[in-house]
């Protein structure tokens, strides 16, 4: 089965364990998702699973959508995501719902970060900014000195292209590898991760089983099973 | 169902009953029996001391309780609805006139005590 999702996260909360453990957990509502295109090797030179995501009605949609999810035998859907996979063991028309992830110790989650409009240098990108005495004025949070006149190249007229300074933060796609899978409620379609992920309560996010895992949660998989 | 019902769906099976622990306030003295697990085995261990704040509602709910352990205070934040928690016993019943009592982490000495709730008792604590 492959193990793909999109939901709404929802909020966080804690759970506790049987023995006291006290684990922070997301709240996020998955599925179930319908796939709406099955991608292969010859029609589309890579292969691929397309889910979609939350019903809507009809005249909400576009004609290209009803007719691409039509093709699924589904109603027109909000949200459409693609997982690569190769050799995929679902059929056109198929629903995942969250119990693909039974047996599934760990997960990414993926979504797009809160936007935090325009910030300075210390906020984005973790400088240290000036120093509150010794003669600093009105500069306390100022990045400081951006380096010389010098293009890519050597030198020229510009500064370096890439340069780190002030501006909009926030809003990028983000990632949040192998996150544990607490527990899941198939009635209701829930699935508890621990940890944070990216977004706003109410945010889209896709789910995937973990695509690599650290040596540590590598073995705790493998004892898993 | 919105999204904070669902959240709170979540947790409810987790959630203690109401009568798992005796009424109490901000300002009683209180034993908090606390499970320990160490390797194998399994104890309880006391921890008796005042209770200064309650924050947070459902599964998030806390006390805050305040001891003094050689000469240095101590605060612990007990989640209410943790399994480690076994038993929670009122020893004393303080008045508390706000429910925060943090200005206690400046008293010392006698004026540290809180006056008993019966109020003919003064500075039972």
């Amino acid at each position: 089965m492959t193990a793909a999702l999109l939901g709404y996260k929802l909020g966080m909360t804690r759970y506790f364990t049987e023995d006291g453990k006290n684990i922070p957990v997301t709240v996020i509502e998955a599925g179930p998702c319908t796939v709406t295109q099955v991608k292969d090797q010859d029609n589309d030179g890579y292969e691929a699973v397309q889910i979609g995501f939350e019903e809507i009605k009809p005249r909400r949609s576009t004609m290209p959508v009803i007719g691409h999810d039509f093709k699924a035998g589904s109603v027109p859907l909000r949200h459409h995501r693609e997982l690569r996979c190769e050799s995929p063991s679902v059929d056109l028309g198929d629903t995942i719902t969250v119990t693909c992830f039974d047996g599934i110790p760990f997960v990414d989650v993926l979504g797009v970060s809160k936007g935090k409009g325009f910030q300075g240098g210390m906020k984005r990108h973790n400088f240290s900014g000036l120093e509150a005495s010794h003669g600093v004025k009105r500069r306390h949070r100022s990045p400081g000195s951006i380096g010389g006149h010098a293009s890519n190249l050597g030198t020229g007229p510009k500064i370096k292209k890439g340069k780190r300074m002030a501006g909009r933060m926030g809003g990028e796609n983000m990632t949040m590898r192998s996150l544990e899978v607490v527990s899941f409620d198939e009635k209701k379609n829930l699935l508890l991760v621990k940890g944070t992920v990216p977004g706003p309560n109410g945010a889209l996010v896709f789910i995937r089983e973990a695509v690599r895992l650290n040596k540590q949660k590598a073995s705790a998989k493998k004892r898993a099973g | 169902m919105n999204r904070q019902e669902t959240i709170e769906s979540v947790t409810s099976d987790q959630l203690k009953s109401d009568d798992q622990y005796p009424v109490f306030s901000v300002g009683d003295t209180l034993d908090v029996h606390v499970r320990i697990i160490e390797g194998e085995k399994e104890r309880v261990q006391v921890y008796q001391g005042v209770l200064i704040a309650q924050k947070g509602r459902g599964i998030n709910r806390t006390i805050t309780v305040r001891r003094i352990v050689a000469n240095e205070g101590v605060e612990r934040i007990f989640p209410l609805h943790s399994p480690r928690i076994a038993k929670i016993d009122v020893v004393r019943r303080g008045d508390a006139r706000r429910s925060k009592l943090y200005f206690l982490r400046e008293r010392v000495g006698k004026s540290r005590r809180l006056r008993d709730q019966r109020r003919g008792l003064k500075h039972v604590n």
